[in-house]
Order: C-alpha cells, then structure tokens, then sequence
C-alpha cells in the first residue's frame, strides 16, 4: 500500500469539497482497500464517506424504496423496510460475499464500483432504479456503461439508490464457489408497467435481458421461457465458466427466479 | 489412576491460539530489523539478459539489494533435493542447480531474481518496483502430459525427464493381464493444488557478529532438517553456530517442510548487512511460491477374474514436478506413491512406471498425504470401474479382495503388520445405512437430484521413514525421531521432541504419552518443540509420523527414566532393582510396599545432598540428574486403513453437486487423544472434498497462474459439507511401542475417490477432479440425461 491522506467528511459538501487530485471516496472499503493494497490502484487522498449521516438510513413508501448508499450489506439483508417491500432485495444483500464483507460493504460502494459480477447494479436494473447523487438523478438504465464504468463523474458522491417496489421480484444467483460473486445472476421483477430483467456475472456489464422480459410479459411463469435459446455471444468465458454454460445458467436461475416469485 | 490413553484431554494450546496469543515468525520483531522484498519473476520462462538495480538502489530506506550474481559470487549452494531415485536404465536421475536467486533463467512465474532490503516493508515494495529486469522471453512448458515432447528447459536434461522409475514384477503382471477374464482401464488426472496453509510462510535471519551466531526464525515443519540443509548444502553457516526456530506454526500441510530460498536469502543477508532481515509472504506469493502438490497423469490397468478377483495391476504415470526439484519432490512420487497402489487388496502381480518431469511452474512437492492420496485414487477409481463393469456390489467386491492374514507381504514392497478391513467395511455399511440408500436415491429424484454413492478403502503408509525398510529399497535416507524427558528438580517435565507441532496438538497428545507412562499430571508436562538451540535433532512433521515415530521416542525415553528410577528407587528403599513396581508415578518396593514418589526420586537426582543422611540416595555407579534421550528407528512402516462412504447429490440443471452424507471409519491402531483425531479426520476428510470438488491451480498456457487468489482458487468453506460421521476399529500396529498408526493425512487420501464414485455413481459417466458444476454438466449433457437419471 502506497501512503495516502485520509480525511473524513461529516456532510455530503463537504465530502465533494475534499475532492480533489488522486482522490477516491472510501465506504465499506472491500474493493478499494484489496485494490490498494495490490498496488493495482494508487491514491492521494482517501474521503472517508461512512460518518455521513444523509447516507444511511432506508424509507419505504408506497410506491418506492430509498435506501441510503452508506448502507451495509447486512443492514439491508435485515431491514423490516426492506424484506417487508422488497424481500428479494433482502435475500440479495443475503447473499453477497461473506460474513465480513457484509457487515462492512455498502451498497453504494457496489454500484459505483459496478463489478460485473456483482449482485446489486442487477437489482438496480430490474427495479428500475433512480441513483441519486451530490449532483443528480440518474435512472439505472443510464447509470451502468460498461466494465467497472458508471455514469459517475469525478468527484460525484451517491447518496441513496431509490428502487420502484415491484408487485413480484426474485433474484436467483449461482455463485462462483471460489469468490461467490455471481458466476450468474438473475433478477426478475414484475413492476406496475412493465417486466424488468436483469442479468449480471454473464457478460461484460450488467444488462437487460430483452428476450426474457418479452416471453413474460407474455406469461409470467417459468414455462413461458422453457424454450428460449439464450444466445453465448458476448458472454463471458473463463476459468470459472464457458459462454456456453453461463448461456445455459441464465435459462437456469431466470426459471428458478420466476418460480419464486 | 485413569489411563490418560484414549481420553478426550483438551488441548493445551488451545488457549493460547483462542485468545490470539500464538506467537507466529511473523509476531517476531527484532531490533535494528530490517525488510526485505523479492523482485520475482513475472514470465514463466525466461533468459535473463539484465538486472539494473541502480535506480532501485537509490530509493529512500533502501539498504542493500542483492541479485543472482551475489549469490553465484559467494557460492551459495542451491536448494536440493533429498532423494536421490535410479532411473530403470540404471542411471541417476537429473536435476537442475536451483539457486535461491536466479541468475541467468527463470523457471516459472514467482522465481526468485532479487532482493530488496529496506528499513520499511513499504520502501523494499517501492524500490523492488524500480528493479529493472530484461527477459528474452520463451516458450512455457506447462502441461504435464507434453512436457516430455516439448522444448527442454533445463540445459542436459533431454525431455524435461528427472527419472523414469519403475517397481514391480512385469513379466508377472503380463502373465496376469494375458490370463485375465477382463481388463479394466482408466485414465486419470490428479489435480494440482495449492497447500494454503493459514500462516503464509516468513523468516527472520538474525545474525550476531559478536558470537558469529546466525539465527533463522522461520516457518518450518521441521527445524532441524532446514539447518542441516541451508548448512551443508547452502553454506549459509556452520551448523554448531547456526539456530532454527520455528515457533508457533499455522499449519503446513507439507508446504513447510522444505528449506526456500526465503530462509537461505533472508539467513545469508543478515551476515551481509549484519542486521536482521525480516521477510513475511503475502497471500499471492504463497499462492505462486509455495510448492504445490499433486499434479500426475495416469493410466491404470485392472486385470481380474470372472469371480472378481484381482490379479494384476499396471499403472503409467507421468508426475509433474514443476521447475525445480524440491527437498521431498523424488520421493513422493516414488517410494511414497508407488508401493501404495495396492491398497488394502491382495494383488498377486504389479507394475508400475513413474516419468517425473520438469515444468515452468511452481516447484511440486509432498502435500497432505504426499503420493498416498494419489495412489489411492488411482486404485478406489479403477476398483469401483471394475465392480460396475462385473455388476458386482460395491463392497462385495471389495471383501473378495482384501488381504485378511495378518502380516501380509503385498507383491511389491510393504509388509502389513495388522489390520481386519472388513471390520471397518461393516461398520461403515452399517452407519452409513448403506441397505437404504436406493430409497434415498429415490427421495432425491423426486427433488430432481441424481443421488450416487462411493467407496473408498484405503490403506496408508505412515511413521516414515523405518531406515531399515527405505534402505532396503534404495531410498537414501531414514526417518527416525529423537526425544528428551527431562525431569526438574521440583518434580515436573520438560520434554523436548524432534517433532513439530503446526494444528497437530502435540503438546497435549505427548503430554499425555508422559503422563501416562511417568504417573505425572498433564499440567506439569511442558512440551517444548520447533527449536534447534534446545532439544536434539530431529526429523520433524509430515507423513503422519509424529505419534508412531516422535511419540514412540517419548514412550522409549519414559522407559529410560523408569528404568533409572528403579535403581535410585530400590537404594533408597533398601531393596532391589528388580523388587520395584512402577505404577502410577509410584516406585514400589515389592516385599515392604514402601514407595517413593516419581517426584521425589526426580528431587533426589538432582539434589542428592539434600537427603541429610551421609548416605547419598544415588546407588554407586549413578550419575546424577533425571533425564534420558531415545532416537527410535522404527522397525515398519504402519499402516492405517479404513472405509469411507460417500453419498453426493447432483443438480442435473446446473451440474453443482453437493456432498450429502459422509461416513469415516478408520483403523488408526492405538488412540492417544479421540478428540484431537477427530479434528485431524475432520481436516483430512474436507481437504479431500475440496480436491474433489473445488480445488484446482490453473495455468495457463503462457504459465501465468490464473488461480492466484482466493477469488479464483476455490478454498472449500464450511458450507461445502455436511455432518461428517466419524468412528474407529482399532487393531494397535505391531511396528511402535505405542499401537498406534497415524491419522493426520487419513481424510486427505480416502475422501477424493470416495467423492469422485459417488459423483460418477449418480451421472454414469466419467468426470475429472475438480468435479465442477460445468464439468458435471457438460458431463450429463454429452452422456444424455436420462442414462444419468437411469
Ligand atoms: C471476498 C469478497 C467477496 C465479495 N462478494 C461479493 C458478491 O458476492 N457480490 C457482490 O455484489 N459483491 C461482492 N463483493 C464486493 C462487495 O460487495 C463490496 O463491498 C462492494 O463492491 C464495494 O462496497 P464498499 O462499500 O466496500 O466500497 P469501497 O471499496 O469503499 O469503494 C468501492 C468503489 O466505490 C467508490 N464509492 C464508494 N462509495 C461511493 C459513493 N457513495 N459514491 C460514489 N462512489 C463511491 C469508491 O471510491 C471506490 O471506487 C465482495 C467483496 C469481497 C472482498
């Protein structure tokens, strides 16, 4: 690890204020530290965002969920507001790493990291999202471009995700047995409007899964997908899975995600 | 008094390793300390064409960097390999100088080239990036099966062979194989895992230049074996002034029982710069540095009869021993491996040949089980193949084969001193409830799972190395142990062993073993291990030998001090040697049934004055003081042997399988403490899960390690396994004072082809080691369905 300043920030302007040179907020710290540490990534300044206290905190209302971006893991695994609105959110943050990395990554840090296999920017797809940030409001749809890329500019600071509350959802995940990000997964939420799936782990970003969303908008059940062929293109191959298997796995957990909705 | 063998004492160190007070090399911190970092290489093979160090030498803190040149200009020797193996063409085998630093080549992806010592960790990392090295990079060789084809890496060594070994009787086995009603074949992978013990390797080198004393605190499985060897063959320094301590370890597994280039740079540059050099691994230079284990290529032939009798066995292998040939490298694929393919059958006729071969990745050496676990599944995999192909039941065809006279000579080089294997078959049938796993096979597919069931008994080699025996195979060197029970005056016991303590419990376990024999409480037993300064040289940790050979000398040296008590006993008493009984820490004059405590004759050894009366309670002719050393050879090998049963459940979906059930009954003969062997099973037995299942290290074809974290070296977790059930049969080994066999690697050898049976059971097709869910899948995709379902 390379030296750096540590500050801390109490208020969101002030966070964006210390925002200056080589700086990077720092939240749960379960990415950026690693990172650090490796040497894969070097900072001047670390802005410690954690005792902010407009950044924590989860609000239900009837149509909406808001859950502050500082929030951990585990905080919204056990949140009354959560499991009570959207349980599969709950379940999601359930299942995201390790006891450790839940009781200290927040869901902000996920998003603006935006692994591609991560679980919460799949979550933030399929329920259409609102990111709220020091500057603006950006729909999901919008906020993950690519690889690690979000629509973030430099020195903007998420300050809550607004997720719509769903009429049905589930989120079905295989996980990679070494790291236990999503090796796939899939979230499948049945919104007011419309039928929202999202995919992550599978290829190079979390995205839309145009064919899955059209067959159950049709026919909200697993059978309805029973005899779409996902395509491998542009999935992801690696040691830890071919395209052709994770193609495999989507058709999967999108069934098993329908199914326990 | 109640026996202290067999009981369920807590474990001594468990408070100090709770409460986080073990002190690891990496808890050492010595004055005037300094910090060294390993510029390591970052190409698999590679000519190196330069070293500039001049920008890196000018970097804040930095004290000294030294290359593969220093090291080639102090004729620092290489790091060896102990056994030497003949080639069936009755040449030596062949292995390449493995400098601690190198100095024209590198040889995989981790390689040492230079070290940077600074006064912070922080300014080593940052020169040792300033450390300019150029490559003319080539072409890696990385895959066991070609590496014989492939361009040579080490200059002399024509096909990257080490040696081409046999064993066995081949004409014999021809005639078996051209008189067989069948013959089964099969061809296996035996997948290269990383030991990932939870304390990553460190070593201090300490010299003092007043004394021309050199200390290396390091972490070791054996501290005196690591001395002789960076003495004699390193030249590092001469033994008698040269210290190795290994203090608490956290685990090993075999990856610590070699001496590294680590130990050799950090020991060497504290003479240099005449300050202590400190170096602690991170978690992926363990990954990339740390010899791996496993790694063969094998073809196996089963001949057998219509009766299913056994009748010959042919075995190919080709072991991969990665760049380098490490300190046990030769040996586990050979004598560790090739006389176990037996396994607990009576097979007439046998014949095997072993290719070991250089590659450009990690050096790879003995790891928990060390040739055991792959003998093992070489001979569990083709015995279930066989008995499917016959459609024979599972144990049945086992009990037609197992060896029932006891000593049994097997056709190629063990003599089995004891066992009754179909007492641990039955009691596994028996617990595992095999009479109903057809009904559960059937619950489960009503949940769309494939159920499948696998065998696995084994037979282990352990307590090596009786000279005697390894002698007469011509295999170099002997493993003996060495102990020293050392009464205080005030009357409690220091004993010092040859072995080493890394997870095993020895300071409870041999607490036990004197508590027992000597009649003393297991709190005023110290057992102290790891340091070379302080008891006498011994041979260390692996291979299962620490009880059987270590705690043999422990019960040997108790003798000694009996034997001695005896005599101060019997002057005291006014009666004779041979009129003393000796029961419970009591000397008992047999005709007066006066006694004397252990403790009290302990205080009149050593303070013969204090008795007051002119006459001394010393009887002439002995010394003074109450201790006694043993170095115990065994006389045998002893062979631990059980049955595990396996029951998995497979996902046709998605392919995951999940272990759902595991019975594990084995002979380990005599036990000392359940409690501890139950943990040792438990590891053993999860380890093996994860060889079956998950563990897999990877290279890719330009010898990049692609599995060099946990994020993608797939470590098991808790959640990977069920309830193990765990139970013994005990038949004690004849070969050790003690009865006892050997546990520690147990789990580790049965599990893998226990799992991998079970997994071939329930999809009716053959899959390789790790059986990943992908694997699994494509497995029943290509195998259709149904068949699997069938
Ligand atoms: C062992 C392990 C297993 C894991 N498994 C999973 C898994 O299964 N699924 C999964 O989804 N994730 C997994 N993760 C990632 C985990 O969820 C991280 O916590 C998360 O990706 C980052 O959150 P953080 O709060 O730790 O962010 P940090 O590490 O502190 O920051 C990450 C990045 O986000 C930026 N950032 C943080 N907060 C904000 C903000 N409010 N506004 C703008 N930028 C911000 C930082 O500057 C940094 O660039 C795992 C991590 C580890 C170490």
């Amino acid at each position: 690890m390379k030296n750096f300043n540590f500050k801390t920030a109490t208020s969101t302007k002030e966070a964006t204020k210390l925002f200056s040179g080589r700086a990077a907020f720092l939240a749960g710290g379960m990415t950026l530290l690693p990172a650090i540490k490796l040497r894969l990534a070097a900072y001047s300044d670390l802005i410690n965002i954690k005792k902010i206290k407009t950044l924590s905190g989860i609000k239900a209302s009837s149509k909406s969920l808001k859950i502050g971006s500082a929030s951990t893991h585990v905080t919204v695994a056990s949140s009354k507001e959560v499991i009570k609105s959207i349980p599969s959110l709950s379940f999601l943050a359930d299942g995201i790493g390790d006891p450790q990395v839940r009781n200290r990554g927040t869901i902000g840090g996920s998003i603006a990291n935006n692994d591609p296999a991560a679980d919460y920017p799949s979550a933030c797809l399929a329920l259409n999202a609102i990111i709220h940030t020091s500057k603006r409001k950006i729909p999901a749809d919008k906020f993950f471009k690519g690889m690690f890329e979000t629509d973030l500019k430099k020195g903007e600071l998420i300050e809550a995700i607004e997720f719509e509350i769903p009429e049905k959802s589930s989120y079905a995940k295989f996980p990679n047995p070494a790291s236990r990000y999503a090796i796939v997964g899939v979230y499948i939420a049945k919104l007011k409007k419309e039928v929202r799936v999202a995919i992550t782990g599978a290829s190079s970003s979390v995205y839309r899964s145009k064919e899955l969303e059209a067959a159950l908008t049709n026919n909200f059940s697993a059978s309805a997908i029973n005899n779409i062929n996902i395509s491998s293109a542009d999935l992801n191959s690696d040691i830890h899975a071919s395209e052709d298997y994770r193609a495999h796995l989507i058709k999967v957990m999108a069934q098993k995600a329908v199914s326990n909705c | 008094m109640a026996s202290l063998i067999g009981s369920k004492v807590e474990r001594k160190e468990d408070k100090k390793f709770l409460t986080g007070k073990g002190r690891y090399t990496a808890d050492i911190n010595l004055a005037h300390q300094t910090y060294a970092y390993f510029v390591r290489s970052t190409h698999a093979r590679a000519k190196i064409t330069n070293v500039d160090i001049s920008k890196a030498k000018k970097a804040p803190g930095v004290i000294k960097i030294f290359t593969g040149d220093d090291i080639a200009r102090e004729k620092i020797g290489g790091l060896i390999a102990g056994w030497k193996i003949v080639s069936q063409d009755g040449k030596d085998m062949k292995v390449p100088n493995h400098p601690p630093l190198a100095k024209d080549s590198v040889n995989y992806v981790g390689d040492h080239i230079a070290v940077v010592i600074a006064e912070s960790l922080e300014e080593a990392r940052n020169a040792a990036e300033l450390v300019n090295v150029s490559y003319k990079i080539l072409k890696a060789i990385v895959d066991t099966g070609n590496a014989m084809q492939s361009d040579t890496i080490h200059e002399g060594i024509d096909n990257n062979l080490c040696f081409d070994f046999i064993l066995g009787d081949k004409k014999k086995t021809e005639e078996s194989f051209s008189t067989a009603d069948k013959i089964i074949k099969l061809d296996l992978r035996n997948n290269r895992l990383i030991p990932n013990a939870m304390e990553p390797r460190a070593c201090i080198g300490d010299y003092n230049s007043s004394s021309d004393e050199l200390t290396l605190y390091t972490t070791s499985q054996n501290p005196h074996l690591s001395r002789l060897v960076l003495s004699a063959f390193g030249g590092i320094h001469p033994e008698h002034k040269f210290r190795v301590v290994a203090p608490d370890v956290g685990g090993g597994f075999g990856s610590k029982i070699y001496a590294y280039a680590e130990d050799a740079v950090t020991a060497w540059a504290s003479k240099k710069i005449e300050r202590p050099v400190k170096w602690v691994a991170e978690r992926s230079e363990s990954f990339l540095s740390d010899c791996h284990g496993r790694d063969h290529i094998t073809h196996v032939e089963l001949a057998i009869k219509n009766d299913g009798k056994i009748t010959g066995l042919k075995v190919d292998t080709i072991a991969n021993i990665g760049a380098y040939a490490s300190l046990f490298a030769t040996v586990t694929p050979t004598y560790l491996y090739a006389p176990l393919i037996l396994g607990l059958y009576d097979i007439p006729s046998a014949f095997i040949n072993v290719k070991a071969v250089f590659t450009n990745t990690a050096p790879v050496d003995a790891y928990r089980g060390a040739g055991r676990p792959e003998a093992t599944y070489l001979i569990e995999r083709i015995v279930h193949k066989a008995a499917n192909e016959i459609g024979m039941d599972q144990a049945e065809f086992r009990r037609k084969n197992f060896v029932d006279k006891f000593p049994h000579q097997q056709c190629l080089v063990h003599n089995i001193d004891s066992g009754d294997y179909k007492a641990h078959l039955d009691k596994a049938l028996e617990i595992s409830d095999y009479k109903n796993f057809k009904n559960r096979k059937s619950e489960s597919a009503k949940n769309g799972k494939l159920r499948g069931i696998g065998f696995s008994t084994y037979i282990e080699a352990c307590g090596i190395a009786p000279s005697a025996v390894v002698m007469s195979i011509g295999c170099g060197v002997g493993l003996w142990e060495s102990a020293e029970v050392r009464f205080n005056a005030t009357g409690n016991v220091s004993v010092f062993s040859g072995a080493h303590s890394h997870g095993q419990g020895h300071d409870t376990t041999f607490a036990q073993i004197v508590g027992d024999r000597l009649g003393v409480a297991i709190e005023n037993i110290e057992v102290i291990h790891g340091d070379t300064d302080k008891g006498p040289f011994g041979m260390g940790t692996y291979g299962s030998r620490s009880l059987a050979v270590g705690g043999s000398a422990i019960a040997k040296a108790c003798d000694k001090i009996i034997e001695k008590g005896k005599k101060v006993a019997a002057h005291m008493l006014e009666g004779k040697p041979e009129d003393i009984d000796f029961k419970d820490g009591d000397f008992i004059l047999r005709s007066s049934n006066k006694k004397k405590t252990i403790s009290e004759i302990a205080f009149a050894c050593y303070l013969p004055g204090q008795f007051g009366d002119a006459k001394s309670p010393l009887p002439p002719g002995v010394e003074p003081g109450l201790k006694e050393t043993s170095f115990y050879d065994p006389v045998n090998f002893s062979f631990p042997a059980g049955s595990h049963i396996c029951e998995v459940e497979v996902d046709q979906n998605t392919g995951e399988t999940k272990v759902v059930k595991y019975t594990a009954v084995d002979d380990f003969g005599t036990i000392i403490n359940p409690m501890i062997v139950e943990g040792q099973v438990h590891g053993g037995i999860v380890q093996g899960i994860g060889q079956a299942l998950y563990e897999n290290s990877h290279y890719d074809d330009s010898g990049q390690l692609t599995t060099a974290s946990y994020m993608d070296y797939t470590m098991p977790r808790a959640d990977n396994f069920p309830q193990i059930k765990i139970d013994y049969t005990t038949t004690p080994a004849t070969s050790n004072p003690l009865g006892s066999k050997g546990c520690g690697e147990a789990g580790a050898i049965a599990a893998p082809p226990a799992v991998m049976n079970a997994v071939i059971d329930a999809i009716g097709t053959d899959v390789s080691m790790p059986a990943t869910a992908e694997k699994v899948w494509s497995a029943i995709k290509k195998n259709g369905y149904k068949k699997a379902a069938a």
